[in-house]
């Protein structure tokens, strides 16, 4: 285990960790402001970082408002993740060329730019080794998302506030970012005039960047205050996921007039899967020109909430909203256990947020493992 | 994800909608597979599917497909003629047990297009006589016309101790076979329950009754293996459309041990 370089960073010198890594040949992805929410995106410097925002965020609602402290990691989640970049909603498999009845694949251009992302929260570390676990552990190895994935410079932002959406204390996620799968791990301190970072390395690469920037030996009242911040926004969380016996619990009640009930709110439009950073399905599509002699295969994000995902010759499995709307929180909560043995939730809220009539996951569990079929309590 | 380049060198039509298709390879491919295992099957431009072998499996120099036309990417599927390409990616999945099955009875039980990921078993057994005990084929289609390898099952009927029964959901006036669903065959069979592992494929409702009424009559559900089948992109476990419960079945399945998948069998749109 390599030596943690812990030390005390001036606020401004953001822009400064941002022009290391761009001079070190990354292209910088972080967040900004677009449209009126926060997104990832290419940033040229600390402009871009979305500095004085912050977001208000609760079931169905989401708002950017002006914060005066000039802080430049206080918001909490956009609607994207990372997901976004390492497995883009749209991804090309292959070209195919038709000649005489015969074909030739033209293979992938995968995506081969070293990139550093900045800002990644504890709960958005949790959804990548997640999706790791799906696309690069399993018995096969997905070839594109390991190529956009390796090497990635990793730069967290541990979270000093939560929204009333956020439950990644519950889940064990959050708000600290753990040193695992990230190079440096920034904590944000502001009160008034009092504003700098505390700046963790992990490993040498994130040390070998922290020691160009200027950075000044943290003492322990530093590691204290950072910590309490960070410790605070835990503590502020009011929804939760109890893992304890969920799973089973789920199991059990797999038939519950809970899931008729959010059957009937749902829209099955779908977003809690697309917002969501853990999600993986994806689908096929085939285009040919008119000619039939150039052919695309194209991968797309899915969703379980369409009425075409569980098509199979005479119709869908899941023809109604219930029984898709108890495949998305099963999966989430129970089956993924099963599958890869830790929860497919990371607790960041998103689904609960982006959901037009306001569903909530953490509220739908907890009914639904309460209010056992069989009269027992489970929860 | 890249499917690799075969090319069709026999298709033969084995009822008016359901073709065989053999493949052989270009670029230096090769056969070999399971029993049970299935290939991601793609037609240029138009998409992909995921196929059963049907073929021998000691076959290496070719692989078998039988398809039956449901919807427009089958239909390009069965209308590929010979000398043309389509690309092949697997095999995948997990197989019948046929290495468990030795020296054991084996029972394969199929319901229309359920026959083709059943036949290696069948080539398997056979290939391979001495290894195994008594093989019963029960068999259901929905009409004579539907009945797949006709010449093969009279073929495999006059082996020695092979059984094979059939039986139709309606016979016609020229039908002079069974008539009934498969469950009804097994009134014909000497089973020996603590001897036999029992393979079966077709719909799932069939699946269902089947596996109820063999353990019913004593076979232990450990030695009872149905093949699931789900809608599937990628064959991998990337997809997630092959979801069933905990299991994707592309990659965990298609073949599961009914002791492994009863509670799920009885999950309405799981």
């Amino acid at each position: 285990m390599p030596e943690r370089k812990r030390t005390r960073l001036a606020a401004e010198r953001v822009a400064d960790l941002i022009q290391t890594l761009a001079g070190r040949g990354y292209t910088v992805i972080g967040p900004t402001v677009r449209d009126g929410a926060v997104v990832y995106e290419e940033i040229a410097d600390a402009q871009d970082l979305p500095r004085g925002w912050t977001d208000r965020q609760e079931p169905g609602r989401y708002r950017l408002e002006p914060r005066a402290d000039g802080a430049w990691f206080g918001y909490n989640l956009g609607p994207q993740s990372w997901k976004r970049h390492l497995f883009p909603p749209q991804t090309k498999l292959f070209t195919a060329e038709r000649a005489d009845g015969l074909f030739r694949i033209l293979g992938p251009e995968a995506e081969r730019r070293p990139r550093a992302f900045i800002g990644v929260r504890a709960c958005e570390l949790a959804a990548i080794a997640a999706q790791d676990q799906v696309l690069l552990e399993g018995p096969f190895r997905d070839g594109l998302y390991a190529a956009r994935r390796e090497g990635v410079f990793i730069v967290a932002v541990s979270c000093t506030l939560a929204a009333p959406t956020c439950f990644c204390a519950s889940l064990g996620t959050g708000p600290q970012a753990p040193g695992e799968l990230c190079d440096i791990v920034l904590t944000e301190v502001v009160n008034g005039a009092d504003h700098w970072f505390l700046a963790e390395a992990e490993g040498a690469r994130g040390a070998e960047v922290l020691d160009r920037l200027a950075a000044e030996p943290c003492t322990e009242d530093d590691s204290r205050r950072a910590g309490a911040a960070v410790y605070a926004a835990a503590q502020s969380q009011t929804r939760r996921v109890d893992c304890d016996g969920l799973r089973e619990a789920l199991e059990d009640n797999f038939e519950h007039d809970r899931w008729d009930a959010v059957a009937r709110r749902c829209l099955a439009c779908g977003n809690c899967t697309m917002v969501c950073p853990t999600c993986f399905c994806t689908t096929m599509e085939d285009f040919s020109d008119v000619e039939g002699s150039r052919a695309e295969r194209w991968r797309r994000w899915d969703s379980c909430f369409t009425a075409t995902f569980s098509y199979i010759h005479g119709g869908s499995v899941r023809t109604s909203v219930k029984a898709r709307y108890r495949q998305w929180l099963m999966h989430k909560l129970a089956t993924w256990i099963d599958q890869f043995g830790t929860p497919g939730c990371v607790g960041c809220g998103r689904c609960i947020t982006w959901c037009p009539v306001g569903i909530d996951l953490t509220e739908e569990a907890r009914a639904i493992c309460r209010d056992g079929n069989d009269g027992n309590t489970v929860a | 994800m890249m499917p690799g380049p075969w090319q069709v060198r026999r298709v033969s039509k084995e009822t008016p909608d359901t073709f065989t298709l053999v493949l052989e390879p270009l670029n230096g491919g090769r056969g070999g597979f399971r029993p049970g295992q299935f290939s991601m099957l793609w037609v240029f431009g138009v998409g992909e599917l995921p196929i059963s072998i049907s073929g021998d499996p000691a076959e290496e120099k070719s692989l078998t497909y039988t398809v039956r036309s449901v919807g427009p990417a089958t239909q390009a599927l069965i209308s590929r003629s010979v000398g043309q390409e389509l690309g092949v990616r697997g095999p995948f999945g997990a197989g019948w047990p046929v290495d468990q099955a030795r020296g054991r009875d084996v029972l394969v039980v199929a319901g229309g297009i359920g026959l083709a990921p059943l036949r290696p078993v069948i080539y398997h057994v056979l290939d391979h006589r001495k290894d195994y005990g008594r093989l019963v084929i029960a068999y259901g289609a929905r009409s004579p016309r539907d009945l797949l390898y006709r010449k093969e099952l009279a073929q495999w009927a006059r082996q020695k101790d092979v059984q094979v029964l059939t039986t139709v959901d309606y016979g016609g006036v020229s039908w002079r076979g069974r008539v009934g669903v498969v469950t009804s065959l097994f009134r014909f069979m000497r089973l020996q329950p603590a001897r036999t592992t029992a393979m079966v494929c077709g719909p799932e409702i069939m699946m269902r009754l089947v596996a109820r009424e063999l353990t019913t009559r004593g076979l232990a559900a450990g030695d009872l293996y149905l093949s699931m089948e789900r809608n599937m992109k990628c064959g991998v476990g990337f997809c997630g459309h092959c979801q069933w419960g905990p299991h994707f079945i592309c990659k965990d399945g298609p073949v599961f041990p009914y002791s492994r998948i009863a509670p799920l069998l009885d999950r309405y749109e799981l």
